[in-house]
Formats: C-alpha cells, sequence, structure tokens
C-alpha cells in the first residue's frame, strides 16, 4: 500500500484509502484494485485525490477528467458503490474511511476509471436534440423566435444536462439492457419537445415508442436521484409519457 | 402482429387490462367473503357460482385481462434481461402463445362447467 | 461488441434495492411480485380445472390448499396481489405526469422533485396494506 501527503498538509487533514479499480480490457480479465493512503482536508475532493496519486505514485491510472467543477462532465464515476462526479464528490462527505473508486457501470471501459462515451451520445443524437421547424432564425423576417419567461421554465431545467452519464449509469434498465435508449437521452427528447420553438415533437415521439424505448422507464427514479445538475430525468421521461398516453397536447 | 405493434398501443392495453383487472377481481374476492370463505369453495357452491351466467362471464373476463397483463409483463421484464433479433421475436411470440393457451385452458373450465358438462 | 464488454451491471444490479432508496426498493418489489403472481394465476387456473374431475377431484384439490402451507402460499399472494395493485396505480399516475412536480430551475442541493414525498408515501402504503391485507387473509383463512 502506497502513502502520500501532499493533497493538503497540516493537522487538520485526516487520512483515507483510496481503492482504485484496474482493468485494462487487451489483458485483464477482472478488475483489481490499488490502494493508496491519502491525507485529505475537508474540502479534498475525490479527483484531487485521484490526480494525488497519479502525480505521486501511478501516473498510468487512467481517468477522464477536465473542467474540475462539475461543468464538463468527464469525470464521471462509481464512487463507494454509487455513481458520481468526482470534481464534485468531497471525500469528507462520503462518511467512510475507505473510498473505493470504479469505472461507471453501463459504459464499456477503456482502461481503469475512464469510459466510452459513443453510446450515449449515438442515444442523445437520436433523439434530434436541437429546434426543429421549418423557418430559421436567419432567414426568417422575425430577428428570433420569441419564447416567454414561463415557456423557458417549462424545459430550462432539462437544459442543463452535462451528458456526465450517471443517469444511464444508476438506471436499472441500463443494467440489463443494452438496447434502451436511456435516462440521458429521453430528458433530452422531453427538453426539445417542452420547447415552445420547436416543432418536432411527433417525429421524437415515434423514435421513443419502440421496444426499447420510454415504455422500459419504470420510474424507479435512480437516475434523478444521481444528477449532479439537478436535471431529474424521471420527471421529464414522464412527461414525455403523458404525450403518448394522451394526458398531454 | 404483436412485433409491429406499436409500443404505446401495447402498453396501454397492459394499463387497461390492469384498470379493468383490479375492480373484476375485487368482485372475485368480495364473492368469496360475502358468502363466507370455506363455505364458498364448497363444491356445490362453486358449480352453483360457475352456472350463473353473469358470474362466469366475470370469469372468462378476469382470465383475458390477466392473461394479457400478466404475459405482457413477462414480456417487458424478458425484453431487458437480453436483447438479439431472434430472442425477442421469440420472447413476444412465446409469451401471445403462452397468453392464447392459458385463455384456451381456462375457458375451457369455464364453458364446461357452465354447460354442466360435469 | 461482446456483452462483457459493454460493462453492464446486471441482473445483480439490477435487482439490487439498497442504494437509491425506497423508490428502488418499490421497483423490485413490483417485479417480484408481478411475476409471483403470473406464476399464481396459472396455478390458480390448472388448479381450478380439477372441477371437473368432479366432486372428489375437487375435494382433494381442497385438501391441498387447506393446509399451513396453502395458508401461508395464499397469505403472500394477497400481500402480492395488494402491493402490486397499490403500486401499480402509483406508477401508473406517475407515468402520466401525475405527482411528479413541476420544471423549475434546479438548486443545490438539488433534490429531485420527481422523488417526491407523495410517491414515497404511496410506496409505504402499499407495503402497509398489503401487510395488513395478509393478516385479514389468514384471520379468514383461520378463522373458519
Amino acid at each position: 500500500m502506497a502513502q502520500v501527503s501532499s493533497v493538503a498538509e497540516g493537522k487538520t487533514s485526516k487520512s483515507i484509502t483510496l481503492r482504485i479499480a484496474r482493468f485494462n480490457p487487451e489483458h485483464d480479465h477482472e478488475k483489481k484494485f490499488m490502494e493508496f493512503n491519502l491525507q485529505y482536508e475537508r474540502w479534498t475532493t475525490v479527483l484531487e485525490a485521484i490526480l494525488d496519486v497519479k502525480k505521486h505514485f501511478d501516473h498510468s491510472v487512467a481517468v477522464r477528467y477536465s473542467c474540475r467543477q462539475a461543468t464538463c462532465g468527464s469525470c464521471g464515476m462509481i464512487i463507494n458503490g454509487k455513481p458520481r462526479l468526482a470534481c464534485f464528490t468531497k471525500i469528507s462527505e462520503l462518511d467512510s474511511d475507505v473510498v473505493t473508486v470504479e469505472p461507471m457501470n453501463n459504459f464499456p471501459i477503456i482502461r481503469d476509471l475512464a469510459v466510452r462515451f459513443e453510446r450515449l451520445f449515438d442515444t442523445h443524437h437520436k433523439v434530434k436534440p436541437y429546434l426543429i421547424r421549418d423557418d430559421s432564425e436567419i432567414t426568417s423576417n422575425e430577428k428570433e423566435f420569441l419564447q416567454s419567461p414561463e415557456e423557458l421554465e417549462n424545459y430550462i431545467q432539462f437544459a442543463n444536462c452535462i451528458k456526465c452519464g450517471l443517469c444511464n449509469s444508476a438506471c436499472p434498465t441500463m443494467a440489463t439492457d443494452s438496447s434502451f435508449i436511456g435516462p440521458q437521452a429521453l430528458a433530452q427528447a422531453y427538453r426539445y419537445v417542452a420547447d415552445s420553438r420547436d416543432k418536432g415533437k411527433d417525429s421524437r415521439l415515434k423514435i421513443i415508442d419502440d421496444s426499447h424505448g420510454i415504455w422500459r422507464c419504470h420510474f424507479a427514479g435512480s437516475c434523478s436521484q444521481v444528477c449532479p445538475k439537478g436535471v431529474d430525468p424521471a420527471m421529464g421521461i414522464q412527461f414525455l409519457r403523458g404525450y403518448l398516453l394522451g394526458f398531454r397536447s | 402482429m404483436v412485433n409491429k405493434m406499436r409500443e404505446s398501443i401495447i402498453m396501454k392495453i397492459h394499463y387497461g387490462t390492469a384498470l379493468a383487472a383490479v375492480a373484476l377481481v375485487a368482485v372475485h374476492i368480495l364473492m368469496r367473503l360475502t358468502q363466507g370463505f370455506a363455505e364458498s369453495l364448497e363444491y356445490a357452491n362453486v358449480i352453483a357460482n360457475y352456472q350463473f351466467l353473469p358470474y362466469a362471464g366475470m370469469l372468462e373476463i378476469i382470465l383475458i385481462l390477466l392473461s394479457i397483463h400478466g404475459f405482457n409483463g413477462l414480456r417487458v421484464i424478458l425484453l431487458e434481461l437480453k436483447q438479439g433479433r431472434a430472442y425477442e421475436k421469440a420472447v413476444s411470440y412465446g409469451c401471445v402463445a403462452a397468453m392464447i393457451g392459458l385463455i384456451a385452458y381456462g375457458s375451457r373450465t369455464i364453458f364446461m362447467v357452465n354447460m354442466g358438462m360435469v | 461488441m461482446e456483452p462483457r464488454d459493454e460493462n453492464k451491471e446486471g441482473i445483480g444490479g439490477m435487482v439490487n434495492p439498497r442504494r437509491y432508496g425506497v423508490e428502488r426498493v418499490a421497483y423490485l418489489l413490483m417485479r417480484l411480485s408481478g411475476l409471483g403472481l403470473l406464476a399464481y394465476f396459472i396455478g390458480h387456473i390448472y388448479e381450478t380445472s380439477s372441477i371437473l374431475k368432479g366432486e372428489v377431484g375437487w375435494a382433494e384439490f381442497l385438501e391441498l390448499t387447506q393446509t399451513n402451507e396453502g395458508h401461508a402460499v395464499l397469505a403472500i399472494v394477497i400481500g402480492m396481489c395488494v402491493f402490486h395493485t397499490v403500486n401499480g396505480i402509483r406508477v401508473m399516475l406517475g407515468h402520466g405526469g401525475v405527482g411528479v412536480g413541476k420544471p423549475a430551475r434546479p438548486d443545490y442541493p438539488y433534490i429531485p422533485a420527481s422523488q417526491n414525498s407523495r410517491h414515497k408515501m404511496g410506496i409505504y402504503s402499499a407495503i402497509v396494506l398489503a401487510a395488513i391485507a395478509m393478516l385479514y387473509g389468514l384471520a379468514v383463512m383461520y378463522g373458519e
């Protein structure tokens, strides 16, 4: 077990054991865990701890990250059993002496903590995540498509999605169904369907009304519980289903 | 046919059969309780129930509703467990076949007892 | 791509009720009760067909059900039936967008509006009603 105290030094620091899952699909058959003893402060995030391990012990630990402020959606991983953003999770709030980090479930592993996002981006594109209309703001006589503040409130919550994939990792259907479109894409379908400027509702509803579409959501709500941006995909999905059931028009 | 039907239609049927079955199964259970549970299960009483046409009709409707709801629920669970064109087709047609088989088997009991063939 | 490469959580992850609150418990119970009720329904159709064998055949079937094991199975079926019905109505309302909150700009700590107390109460009510119905069923079965 390796030790480092460079995350934070001083009297207020405490120590934890950081367990990092190591896996290379090219030659490993199962995940192995490497353990490191680290000092941390109240404000130290899991991502900072992982980067400290890279800096001092093992630079080969594969992790994807960028903004360090829960905006880019790159550092999603399983932290102590639940999908979370490493940059948005303070070690102190985990209330545990051992922090275990693993790659997100339901995403193919590239190596260690880094996973492939192709499928998430494919399903995201599938629901046409853009305004669909015959005219455009460039060619229209009006300068821009008008929208009231009330109309904006109908979808702005769902526009906060950063495509981190935590919702897809927590979803019980995604755990077994490789063809399920997933909570991320469904929430984004609702984001555009609820947008008063959009005219593509029918084509989107047709795409998600499939044997592995919206009906495979059973309102377990795990997606909403792990969303780091408060998007609440479960709410959007139920509203979207309301259109197909005839409760909304 | 089941493969071509839109999923929203199938799920509307799923919800509709559930709601209708709740109401009719409640009547079915209340019939046991109002007659006295043990008494209602006596041979003569059960035969009388089956031979009372509205009740026999209700049993037939419950049989159809629950078979549709139950086997569609099973289809949903199985579709989520494993994917693949052949597997999904087998699940869909298998569930429809099981549904028809169960309805046929249950209807046979209802019709034969109702028509006094026991 | 081989299924193993997808790193799916699998059935173990799907049925694990410990990580995401009572909603995930309800999801699991809904599945289990649905499968249990379908199995009972098939058995019920089969066992009631024994009436075609006449009074003797019916009496033999009744003997089977009027044991402690038979009563226990029926009590569990009653519990599954009540839970599946009450929770099913809750889920159906949710599926129509009823009681799942209203879209609003999220504020930290981002407590999801769809996972609200109304739905939690619905789940707890389904569990409590199922327990009461089981006790009532046992009282009826053993009371007579």
